[in-house]
């Protein structure tokens, strides 16, 4: 399928790339339904709704009626993909995704949006840092955090294929788009960006362009960083990680997510019984997040590149 | 079918309750037993079910939102056909497929896994919505506990049910006033309950809710309510059928010892003479 709308260089959030291929989706798939919890416009959930008027429900300002209504809508044959804020479709309905969807494996997709801390400016109470945590958690489900637009449009359309429940994080931050239409996006699968020996840094979502960046410019310094990107946190890439444990003996993790929970937690379940070596999360410690322009909260969190190349060269002198 | 033969079934799904708690050594038959007759009239008169085809799309849908009640639905499942009546026996037992609350994947007939109150409605409105968007004129039901619209999730369910004017969806409310800390009332009384449907766009009914003709006649009418939906409020007994266990609370969440199992089965043993 080559009907990609965004092209490698430019910018977009991956919520817009959410919005697209879920239109897209619309057009081919007449099972596909769309909800929302009146953030359409911000999920871009919209743009089905525009043209789909009779296949999109706005349920209001009620997330955990959206999700047993989702679950509703899937045990009768149509696949709904649900959206809303992270912070509103991961946490305040967790227990309605927990026995209404995961439980009963309906094949309901959640596209949560406005992830993270980029979230900015509406803070702390906005700023969803566990919902990786929460919804790797669930049997059954598959959690999926693209890192650019193009990568999250091809993430959505799979999500379709992907029998059962699919958590996809979004963003709201635009980012400079890294893949190309060529890209494939293959769940439980990681993409090695850069290879190198000295360590492995593992990132997922939004920081995985700015951890590429201070890779290439270690490599200057001396540092021979292996860069993973790993868009598929549940599954996620064991073999991947075994091979990056076995043959750098050292990772760094880097996500937009409290490093408790997270991909970081999720990457020492995964070599913890087969290759145990050092592993350093990067994200944001344990702490609530606060309001602040998007690019300088990643900066005051250490997660932009000159954030991390410094931890990453304190650790390896550690 | 006679209200003669219905309340043949019914007798039969309140042994199947206390059959199937009582080898649980668990589960919930107070609130199995006032639902009772609720569970009979739909699996035996009003829907469209069919035990051979469990998966007909066509079928109408059932949803257990106050999911703890699985005893009588299970009961009256058995009956139906969907699997052996003697499997009650091994209802909660490990390894076995009658889960102590509805699950979908694992219990033929059942079409959503429930039991966290609140969350079945929302389901059930998804279905409804299902129907109406593939043009299919089967009905959706769900049943609530009385005690379970304390969930401020039923409310956002009636709210979208209401503003979408499913008429193809049918709430049942078993009001049998009692909840786990003691009568509704006193906990954090829902009342008035049709007021409130009513203030949230439904079609409301009140009646006796262990009373064939009053069900049978409120079924036809939300049936034929158009343009919204309907909410049954039914009074029923905790517990009935079982002597020491009517309007009993204590009976909400236990099975029946070896003595007790015995004086229940005999009163309904007599009660289902009593009927032929």
């Amino acid at each position: 399928m080559s009907n990609m709308p965004f092209e490698i260089g430019k910018k977009a959030a991956t919520r817009d790339a959410y919005g697209k291929a879920l239109l897209e989706l619309g057009r081919l798939h007449p099972e596909v339904v769309a909800l929302d919890a009146d953030l359409s416009g911000s999920t871009r959930s919209e743009y089905f709704a525009k043209e789909f008027p009779d296949r999109f429900f706005d349920c209001g300002i009620a997330e955990a009626n959206m999700a047993g209504i989702s679950a509703g809508l899937a045990s009768c044959g149509k696949i709904p993909f649900m959206s809303s804020f992270a912070m509103f479709t991961s946490g305040r309905n967790y227990e309605q995704i927990r026995n209404s969807i995961a439980y009963p494996a309906l094949n309901v997709k959640i596209g949560a949006s406005h992830a993270g801390i980029t979230v900015g400016e509406d803070g702390a109470t906005h700023q969803c840092l566990e919902d990786i945590s929460l919804m790797r958690t669930l049997p059954n489900m598959k959690v999926i955090c693209p890192s650019d637009a193009a990568e999250a449009y091809k993430a959505v359309i799979a999500a379709y294929e992907i029998e059962g429940p699919v958590y996809l994080r979004l963003s709201r931050f635009s980012t400079v788009i890294a893949h190309d239409d060529s890209y494939e996006f293959r769940l439980g699968k990681g993409e090695v960006l850069k290879d190198g020996g000295d360590l492995t840094i593992v990132a997922t979502g939004l920081p995985v362009p700015a951890s590429l960046e201070a890779a290439n410019e270690l490599e200057k310094e001396g540092i021979h960083a292996r860069v993973i990107n790993m868009p598929s946190i549940k599954p996620i890439d064991k073999e991947l990680l075994i091979k990056a444990a076995l043959e750098t003996k050292r990772i760094v993790t880097i996500e937009e997510h409290w490093i408790t929970g997270g991909l970081g937690s999720a990457v020492l379940e995964a070599i913890s019984e087969d290759a145990p070596v050092w592993v350093k999360r990067l994200g944001i410690p344990d702490v609530f997040g606060e309001s602040g322009p998007a690019a300088e909260l990643l900066t005051k969190f250490g997660l932009d590149k000159e954030g991390i190349k410094k931890s990453v060269k304190d650790f390896m002198n550690s | 079918m006679e209200n003669i033969e219905l309340q043949r079934i019914a007798n039969k799904i309140r042994k199947g309750i206390i059959i199937s708690t009582f080898h649980a050594k668990s589960g919930h038959p107070g609130g199995s037993l006032s639902a009772t007759e609720i569970f009979t009239y739909l699996f035996f008169e009003e829907m469209k079910v069919d035990p051979k085809n469990p998966h007909d799309p066509d079928r109408d849908r059932f949803v257990l939102s106050k999911g703890h009640c699985a005893p009588g639905y299970y009961a009256a499942l058995a009956l139906k056909g969907f699997f052996p009546f003697s499997d009650l026996e091994q209802l909660r037992h490990t390894d076995f497929y009658l889960q102590g609350h509805p699950d979908m994947k694992m219990v033929p007939g059942v079409d959503m896994s429930s039991g966290s109150l609140g969350q079945g409605v929302s389901a059930a409105v998804g279905m409804a919505l299902a129907g109406r968007l593939d043009k299919k004129d089967y009905r959706v039901y769900a049943l609530l506990g009385d005690g379970e619209i304390e969930e401020g999730q039923v409310w956002e369910a009636a709210m979208f049910a209401g503003a979408r004017k499913l008429d193809n969806l049918t709430l049942i409310i078993d009001n049998n006033n009692l909840q786990i800390d003691g009568a509704i009332g006193d906990v954090c009384s829902p009342y008035p309950i049709d007021k409130k449907f009513e203030a949230f766009n439904f079609h409301t009914i009140n009646i006796d809710g262990n009373d064939y003709d009053e069900i049978r006649a409120a079924m036809k009418e939300a049936r034929e309510t158009k343009g919204m939906p309907t909410v049954i409020i039914a009074k029923t007994i905790k517990g009935l059928g079982v002597s020491f266990m009517e309007n009993e609370v204590g009976w909400h969440g236990k099975a029946t010892n070896e003595e007790e199992y015995k004086i229940a089965m005999d009163e309904l043993e007599k009660a289902g003479e009593a009927l032929e």
